[in-house]
C-alpha cells in the first residue's frame, strides 16, 4: 500500500464542522489511525476518543503526527493548508471549490517544504483493511493487489465496486482531485505503486481537461513496468464547458479524451472503453 | 464565468489599462446616437461569450452614424456560433500602427500563472503556437513571489515592441497581471494590444473568472454574466438525458449512452449527498429540455444515499405528469432500502450502469 499505511498518524483539521465530524466518525469506525483534531478556539474539547487542539503546532508539541486531513470550508482552506504544510509530511485536502489562485500558492509552498499534498476536491485515500483518509464509502472496497489512481470520486467507486465484486481487491485507492490545480500527479502515484510490493497492477482513471494523462503516458513509457489499465471519461463531452469538475473542460484543442487515449495507447497502456472491460482484464492476472 | 468584452474593459479601465472610448447599444437608435457623439469612424462589436466572433462576422466598421444604426440592427438579429447577440459595443475605431498579443492564464501543468506574449497580435494564438512557436514569449510567475514591473518590461523587450514602447507595453502587462490576481481570473487576455497615435490601447479584452472565488468578489455578482447555479448542468445535442452523482460518473454515463448507439441530451451532476428534493428538482429540470425522450439516472451512492434517491424519484413521479421513460441505475450506500422503495412503488431499476445505459438507448430507439 502507498501513502496511507501503518505508519500514518493523522489529525483532522475542521473536526468540529458538520463534514469533518461525520467523516471523522466514519474514519475511526474503519480503524484509521486518527490521533487528534484541530479547530481554532475549541482547544480542549473532546471528540469521541480524540482531543481537539487550537492549532496544528499544538498537536505536534504533544504527540507524534505526520499527516493531516482538511475539511475546513473553501474560504479558510488555504490558511489551514499552509498551517499543515509547515508542520507535516502529508496533507489531504478534501475541500471542494477552493479558488485556483489559492491552490497554486498551496502547491508552491508544499514544494518548498517538501510536503505531499493530495487534492483538493478529492474523495481522499483508502488502503482497504488498513484505514481510510477521506469520504469514500468503505464497504465498496476490499483488500487486494490492484492500485487505483483517479481524478474522479464516484468513478473510483464504480471501478472499485466492480473489482471487489469480481473477487479481487485494492492495495490503495488515491483520488488526486478534480480541480485544475492539484498536488499529487498521476506519475508520482504510479511510481509509488511501481515500488509497492503489495500492488500487482494499476488502474488509472482520467477525464477530459488539462494534460495530466498525456504527461502520465510519457512517464509510464520510461518508468513503469507493472501493467497499467486506463479509462478516460468524457469522450462525448463538448468543448468549452466545465463538466462538473472545475478541471474537466476541453480548452481549444487541448484536453480531449481522444488525445489522452491516444497518448496512453501509444505507450502500451490498455485503455478500456467501459468499466466491465477492465474487470475482465484484471481477472486474467 | 466568462465576461463580455465591455465588462472586461470596465475592469481594465478601473485598473489603469487604457481602452478605446466606447458605449453599449441595445438598439439601432442607441448605436446611432453613440456614433454621432463620437464624430469619428466606429467599430461595432457584438457582445457574445463565444470565441472567434471577428471571423464569424460579429465585428463591423463604419464612418457614418446612419450606417451604425443599420449594422447594429443587423447584428442584433443574428446569432454568432449559436449565441444570440443582445448588445453591441460601439467604440472608436483604433488607428492601428502595430498589434501585439498578451495573455495570462493558469498553467495547470506547472501549477503557476503563465504569461504569454507575442510581437504579432490579432492572430489566433493556437495557430501561432502550432506554426511559429518561437514567436511566443512564455513567462511563469511564481505564485508566492511578487511580479515586478521590470519583469513585465523584460517581456515587452523580448516581444520587440521597440524601445519607445517598452515602458507603456510593460506597464500594461504588469497591470494585466494585477487584474489576473486581484479578480481571480483563469484567463486575462488582450488580443490585440495596439499602438495608435493616441498611445497603446487594449483593443479587445477577455476575462474568464474563477467561479469558486466569487465569494470574495461580491461586486461581480451584479454583472449580467453572473448566474447562480444549483447543479452542474450542460445541455447537449442528443435526446437521452443523463443524470448522475459525481462528475466522472455522469460523464461516463454519457459515454455509455454513446457506446450503445444513443446520444446524450444533458449532463447533470447532482453532486454528493443529494436529498430527495434535489433529485426531484434534477428530474424536473431535464424534463424542461424539449429534445429529451428518455432519462437515464445513474447513481452509485457514496455520500449520496440510494434510499434518498429512491424517495426523490417517487416524489417526482407522484407530483408531475410524467410521460418520459425513466431508466434508473441504483446501487451503493443503502441500496437495499432504495431498491425496496422503488419496487414497492412499482418503479423498475437496474444495478449495472452498462446494462441501464443499453436499456435507455433501446427504449429511446423504440419510441
Amino acid at each position: 500500500m502507498i501513502i496511507l499505511d501503518k505508519n500514518t498518524k493523522c489529525l483532522v483539521q475542521g473536526i468540529t464542522g458538520k463534514q469533518g465530524a461525520f467523516h471523522t466518525e466514519q474514519m475511526l469506525e474503519y480503524h484509521t489511525n486518527i490521533v487528534a483534531g484541530v479547530t481554532p478556539g475549541k482547544g480542549g474539547q473532546k471528540f469521541g476518543p480524540l482531543t481537539v487542539y487550537d492549532s496544528v503546532e499544538a498537536v505536534t508539541e504533544v504527540m507524534d503526527v505526520n499527516t493531516s486531513i482538511i475539511f475546513v470550508p473553501a474560504p479558510f482552506a488555504k490558511d489551514a493548508a499552509f498551517e499543515a504544510i509547515s508542520q507535516l509530511d502529508t496533507v489531504i485536502i478534501i475541500t471542494e471549490h477552493i479558488p485556483v489562485q489559492d491552490s497554486m500558492q498551496i502547491m508552491e509552498y508544499a514544494q518548498r517544504m517538501d510536503t505531499t499534498v493530495v487534492g483538493p476536491n478529492t474523495p481522499g485515500i483508502i488502503s482497504p483493511g488498513v484505514g481510510k483518509l477521506g469520504i469514500m464509502p468503505a464497504h465498496i472496497f476490499q483488500p487486494g493487489d490492484i492500485g487505483i489512481v483517479s481524478r474522479s470520486g464516484t468513478l473510483t467507486y464504480e471501478f472499485a465496486h466492480q473489482i471487489s465484486r469480481s473477487g479481487k481487491g485494492q492495495s490503495t485507492c488515491v483520488g488526486i482531485g478534480g480541480d485544475p490545480v492539484v498536488g499529487l500527479e498521476f506519475a508520482t502515484v504510479l511510481q509509488k505503486f511501481e515500488d509497492d510490493p503489495d500492488t500487482r497492477a494499476m488502474v488509472m482513471i482520467g477525464e477530459i481537461g488539462g494534460n495530466a494523462e498525456e504527461k502520465a503516458a510519457q512517464y509510464i513509457e520510461k518508468n513503469i513496468s507493472k501493467p497499467v489499465i486506463a479509462y478516460i471519461a468524457g469522450t462525448t463531452a463538448p468543448p468549452g464547458k466545465r463538466m462538473g469538475h472545475a478541471g474537466a473542460i476541453i480548452e481549444g484543442d487541448s484536453g480531449t479524451a481522444a488525445s489522452k487515449i491516444q497518448a496512453l495507447e501509444e505507450v502500451g497502456v490498455h485503455v478500456v472503453e467501459k468499466p466491465s472491460d477492465m474487470v475482465n482484464i484484471i481477472k486474467e492476472f | 464565468m466568462k465576461l463580455y468584452e465591455h465588462s472586461a474593459k470596465k475592469i481594465f479601465q478601473k485598473e489603469g489599462i487604457p481602452i478605446p472610448p466606447g458605449e453599449i447599444a441595445r438598439s439601432g437608435e442607441e448605436a446611432q446616437m453613440i456614433a454621432e457623439k463620437m464624430k469619428k469612424a466606429v467599430a461595432i462589436k457584438s457582445q457574445v461569450l463565444v470565441g472567434g466572433r471577428g471571423k464569424a462576422g460579429g465585428i463591423k466598421f463604419t464612418d457614418t452614424p446612419q450606417k451604425a444604426a443599420k449594422i447594429t440592427r443587423k447584428l442584433l438579429s443574428t446569432q454568432i456560433k449559436g449565441e444570440a447577440v443582445n448588445m453591441v459595443l460601439v467604440e472608436h475605431k483604433a488607428e492601428i500602427q502595430k498589434e501585439f498579443y498578451v495573455s495570462i492564464a493558469t498553467d495547470r501543468s506547472s501549477r503557476k500563472p503563465l504569461i504569454m506574449a507575442s510581437g504579432e497580435g490579432g492572430v489566433d494564438i493556437e495557430d501561432l503556437a502550432n506554426n511559429r512557436p518561437e514567436k511566443i514569449i512564455k513567462y511563469h510567475v511564481n505564485p508566492l513571489d511578487e511580479f515586478l514591473p521590470y519583469q513585465a518590461r523584460e517581456i515587452a523587450r523580448k516581444m520587440e515592441v521597440g524601445s519607445e514602447f517598452i515602458s507603456s507595453v510593460g506597464a500594461i502587462i504588469w497591470k494585466l497581471f494585477q487584474v489576473f490576481q486581484k479578480y481571480d481570473a483563469h484567463l486575462a487576455e488582450i488580443n490585440p494590444l495596439v499602438i495608435t497615435p493616441e498611445g497603446v490601447l487594449a483593443a479587445d479584452a477577455k476575462l474568464d473568472l474563477d467561479d469558486d472565488s466569487i465569494y470574495r468578489h461580491s461586486e461581480l455578482k451584479n454583472l449580467e454574466e453572473f448566474e447562480s447555479e444549483e447543479f452542474a448542468f450542460v445541455k447537449l445535442e442528443g435526446d437521452i438525458a443523463v443524470i448522475g452523482n459525481g462528475a466522472g460518473l455522469t460523464l461516463t454515463g454519457m459515454d455509455m449512452i454513446k457506446l450503445n448507439g444513443g446520444e446524450p441530451a444533458t449532463f447533470l451532476d447532482i453532486g454528493g449527498g443529494a436529498s430527495p428534493e434535489i433529485i426531484k428538482k434534477a428530474l424536473n429540470l431535464v424534463i424542461m429540455h424539449p429534445p429529451v425522450k428518455v432519462i437515464f439516472l445513474n447513481v452509485l451512492g457514496g455520500i449520496t444515499r440510494a434510499d434518498d434517491v429512491a424517495r426523490g424519484v417517487i416524489n417526482a413521479l407522484k407530483d408531475t405528469p410524467w410521460d418520459v421513460p425513466l431508466v434508473i441505475r441504483l446501487t451503493g450506500t443503502n441500496e437495499e432500502e432504495g431498491q425496496r422503495l422503488l419496487s414497492n412503488a412499482g418503479v423498475s431499476y437496474e444495478t449495472s450502469m452498462e446494462d441501464a445505459a443499453k436499456k435507455a438507448v433501446e427504449i429511446c430507439k423504440s419510441l
